[in-house]
């Protein structure tokens, strides 16, 4: 495994290199500079082993295995995805408040800003370096939370820092319009390097939705890093539905840094790629702040998906509520491991966490790992996990009402995922999330 | 509650030191040790290759630093003794031979080795440093079957049971402590429950660490027979010294078709002062496996000493409708760190396990659960239920749960459930205006929050267990 790593990071220091010798001049040295340190520390790290303990369960050899040819901005050619295509993957709540990203460049033929208002800013992220009326907030805020230096592929994405979102919400503005950040993959053997970055300003209030998806069933590889910071009273519901190709990897790191008297309502729906992580970190460095940090996610075949997350206390008067369900069929295999940190100054902390997970077939397998680790006295604290397949009474019970086995069982799986997707307040979303869920099982009623 | 303090007033009452004059090996480890610890004990030569395999293994590993959420500055394993036992040991027939400073020494721990002042029927064994001194009620027990003597003895009266099940459970490679173990350990208990008999007593070990020095290293082997029934004791202390003591033992549990162990320990080495100065490092592997049908493994600890916990007893189901259990309360004051915590590993079908921890953190304690539920594909049916409940006294310390759960089947159901609170102010205020004194009714709640595990116990341990923990809190509220 150490040659193949090995042969990989060759193959992505051409193209970081290339990279470094276009952007220079172009935009002051410290973006040069921190993409120089990320490679050097992304060559230091590699890609993680299962002998780390966060990464214990998954075995990211494949993704070391596959040469993937990093897309660098200016090579990007127009690929063929159209409007119709993307039909299947737009919502009709952000039609006119959406940046559609198509192999990790941005479409400004199939995006549209009408309906935000104008002093929000939602616009490309290399673009945003070069403004002068952004640079020095992305300069501020940009790879301060997501570390490159204990995470080999945050490490990977911030060497390759380019295109991505960068949205900007001043004070006290509320935007109705959720505001949809669709990254759509196609190409073989394609490694896109998404990254956001999302301001909120003082009171703040918004929704974001973040996806992935794929029109194609190529085998590309998705590194996204997102960077959420809240100032006071900031609220932000961020959804992220993640559908890429049945063939794809797909790793992704969450930051969130809350500011005093916050909301953050983190929903994370994961349905498809062959080998998907995710990494969501929540830090509550101030009074007052609340998050709920959820989850689904449906894997079937030979699909693995892992969620790690992190929700750290670190100040007293911190609410934070943690949901996530996990429904598996065929051989496929989920981990989930949520931590949460009560640091001693974190008094009057109330924390819940509860992981469920459903086995529909007797291949499947999951690994949890809930932790606390509390340090102070006066907290409210609990956690919860359960494997289990569905529940055989209720099972009798649907079917003495004259429901066919095999549909009552689909309806209780159905109901199971309901408690995740159910809270999701965007009407389009949610109705195109139970039809992939119906849509699932029934494929495996007529399997 | 508004102000926490530690004050610590209780001294550890079993601080002592006997007096008594030792045979002492040089410190250090090397294999002309371990030949010397075989030769002192006039071991078999199979003894020696056991021995001698395992310490070869033992330097290929590495200590287990990294993950426990423990930390304790590097062991010098030359530094140590590795084998110390009180001189005029000649074979005892009975107990009238045993020194009067060793017997007077248990007496004073409350452990009386001379049969006639013995309360209920509990046939004790007692090990002082490295070897077992006095065994009780073994002619009574031998009546019914049952062998109970000391590990040396076992080896050279029952080899062929000895050779059977020893490393049959923890191997000698397990883990760092076990490999170590392996190759020195000095003596312990062995016990022997034949077919069908349902052992007349409740058998109990007593450890004891007099030497300053010296590591404790002790074996414990039990084996149930197809249908037979034991339950056994284990108590432990140790004087109080400046400098740290490893405690390193192994011990195995085997239990064939429809036979039930339940193993139950109050440990309360010494803890160290306040200042986390001293104490013991209780690095300990305990492992029971359920080899036959519909057999039962039940461990019950209650963890009050030692500097440092390391301590995980397990459960291998392996026989179909096999049953783990596991009760434990851990309580950490002053400087103590605990990672404690339980692996029950489903093979068979039908398998069952429960886990009830009770985690208590007071003063600058950290007080970690940590534990293994893994359920194995072809262990279909098989259920688990997890609780782990962890009380913050002062807000100096820290509760940690690390549940580790891993499941290849969809026919188990496999549960968990962790809660960390403090002691409720509502609870303190309604007993204190009823006339119970603050430190009473801290007493009265956390008996209460541990009652699930103490009604595990057998009786005179769950009063000494209840006893324990009021002396341990006492002086932390304040």
């Amino acid at each position: 495994m150490v040659t193949e790593i090995t042969k990989l990071e060759n193959s992505y220091e051409e193209a970081f290199r290339t990279l470094q010798g276009r952007s220079k001049n172009s935009r002051g040295s410290w973006l040069p500079h921190l993409r120089e340190k990320a490679m050097e520390r992304f060559a230091e790290l590699g890609f993680p082993s299962v002998k780390d303990e966060e990464w214990k369960y998954t075995n990211v050899a494949p993704i070391a295995r596959i040469d993937f040819r990093p897309l660098l901005l200016a090579d990007a050619v127009a690929p063929g995805s159209d409007a119709n295509r993307l039909a299947d993957f737009t919502c009709a709540e952000a039609a006119q408040s959406q940046l559609v990203f198509v192999n990790g460049v941005l479409r400004g033929d199939l995006s549209s800003l009408t309906a935000l208002p104008e002093e929000v800013v939602a616009i490309d992220l290399s673009q945003a370096l070069t403004n002068p009326g952004y640079s020095e907030i992305a300069r501020e805020h940009l790879a301060r939370y997501a570390d490159y230096v204990a995470n080999g592929f945050t490490a990977l994405n911030t060497a390759f820092v380019d295109g991505g979102a960068f949205v900007y919400l001043p004070k006290s503005v509320t935007v109705k319009a959720p505001l949809h950040l669709l990254f759509i993959s196609d190409g073989n053997r394609l490694a896109t390097f998404p990254r956001v970055l999302i301001v909120a300003e003082e009171n703040a209030s918004a929704t974001l939705i973040e996806s992935y998806a794929s029109t194609s069933d190529a085998d590309y590889f998705t590194n996204a890093v997102v960077e959420v910071v809240l100032k006071d009273g900031a609220r932000l519901e961020h959804y992220k539905v993640q559908r890429e190709s049945a063939q794809a990897f797909h790793i992704a790191t969450t930051m969130a840094e809350l500011g005093p008297n916050t909301s953050y309502d983190a929903t994370a729906i994961t349905f498809g790629a062959a080998l998907s992580r995710h990494d969501i970190h929540v830090t509550m460095d101030h009074e007052g702040a609340e998050c709920w940090v959820d989850g689904l996610y449906l894997v079937t075949g030979n699909q693995h998906t892992d969620t790690h997350s992190v929700i750290d206390h670190r100040k007293p008067h911190c609410t934070s509520h943690q949901l996530y369900k996990g429904i598996l069929d065929g051989k496929s295999r989920a981990v989930f491991n949520g931590k949460i940190f009560v640091r001693h100054d974190a008094q009057k902390t109330d924390a819940l966490q509860t992981n469920k997970n459903l086995l529909l077939s007797n291949e499947a397998r999951v690994d949890t790992k809930p932790q606390l680790e509390i340090l102070a006295d006066d907290v409210k604290c609990a956690h919860g996990a359960a494997v289990g397949q569905i529940d055989q009474d209720e099972l009798f019970y649907l079917e003495t009402r004259g429901i066919h086995h095999d549909l009552a069982r689909n309806l209780l799986t159905y109901g199971f995922a309901e408690e995740v997707i159910g809270k999701i307040k965007i009407d389009s979303i949610r109705a195109e999330l139970d039809e992939a869920v119906l849509n699932r099982l029934n494929a495996r009623l007529e399997a | 509650m508004s102000t926490v303090e530690l004050l610590g007033k209780q001294e550890y009452k079993y601080g002592f030191v006997t007096d008594i004059e030792s045979d002492v090996i040089p410190r250090g480890l090397t294999e002309d040790t371990i030949r010397l610890i075989v030769a002192k004990k006039n071991e078999p030569e199979w003894m020696l290759e056991f021995r001698l395999k395992a310490y070869r293994h033992w330097l290929t590993m590495t200590e287990p630093k990294h993950w426990p959420n423990i930390s304790y500055p590097e062991i010098n394993y030359q530094d140590v003794i590795y084998y110390s036992a009180p001189k005029r040991k000649a074979t005892k027939a009975s107990l009238d031979e045993v020194d009067p400073e060793l017997l007077r020494t248990f007496e004073k721990l409350g452990i009386p080795l001379t049969e006639q002042k013995q309360l209920a029927g509990v046939a004790v064994d007692a090990v002082f440093d490295s070897v077992s001194v006095a065994t009780t009620y073994k002619e009574k027990l031998k009546k019914h079957g049952v062998i109970f003597c000391s590990f040396t003895e076992a080896i050279r009266e029952y080899p062929d049971l000895v050779r059977k099940y020893l490393g049959s459970v923890v191997p000698t490679n397990d883990n760092f402590f076990a490999a170590l173990n392996s190759a020195v350990f000095s003596d312990g208990s062995f016990c022997f429950i034949p077919r069908g008999v349902r052992c007349p007593m409740e058998l109990s070990t007593y450890f004891r660490i007099n030497n300053s020095e010296s590591g404790q290293f002790e074996r414990t082997l039990i084996i149930a027979e197809e249908g037979a029934y034991v339950s056994y004791l284990e108590g432990c202390t140790a004087p109080k010294f400046d400098k740290n003591q490893l405690h390193a033992a192994v011990v195995e549990l085997v239990a064939l078709d429809d036979a039930q162990i339940k193993y139950s320990t109050v440990q309360n080495w010494y803890a160290g002062d306040e200042k986390g100065v001293g104490g013991i490092y209780n690095f300990v592997t305990k492992r029971g496996k359920c080899a036959g049908r519909n057999s039962k493994i039940s461990w019950t600890q209650v963890e009050t000493g030692s500097a440092i916990t390391w301590k995980y007893p397990s459960c291998i189901l392996q026989g179909d409708n096999s049953i783990g259990e596991f009760y434990s309360v851990a309580l950490t004051n002053h400087a103590q760190q605990a990672d404690t915590g339980t692996k029950m590993i489903h093979l068979g079908k039908n398998t069952r396990s429960t886990i009830i921890s009770k985690g208590i953190a007071a003063g600058k304690s950290n007080n970690s659960y940590r534990g293994l539920v893994k359920v194995m594909p072809k262990a279909e049916n098989s259920r688990n239920y997890t609780q782990c409940d962890s009380m913050l006294i002062g807000s100096n310390s820290g509760a940690n749960t690390f549940p580790y759960i891993e499941v290849m089947n969809n026919t188990s159901s496999v549960e968990h459930e962790a809660s960390t609170s403090k002691i409720s102010e509502e609870q303190l205020f309604y007993l204190q205006q009823r006339g119970i004194s603050q430190e009473d009714a801290v007493s009265l709640i956390i008996n209460g929050f541990c009652k699930d595990v103490f009604l595990q116990l057998p009786m005179e341990f769950a009063v000494e267990a209840q006893r324990l923990l009021g002396m341990k809190l006492e002086g932390s509220v304040g």
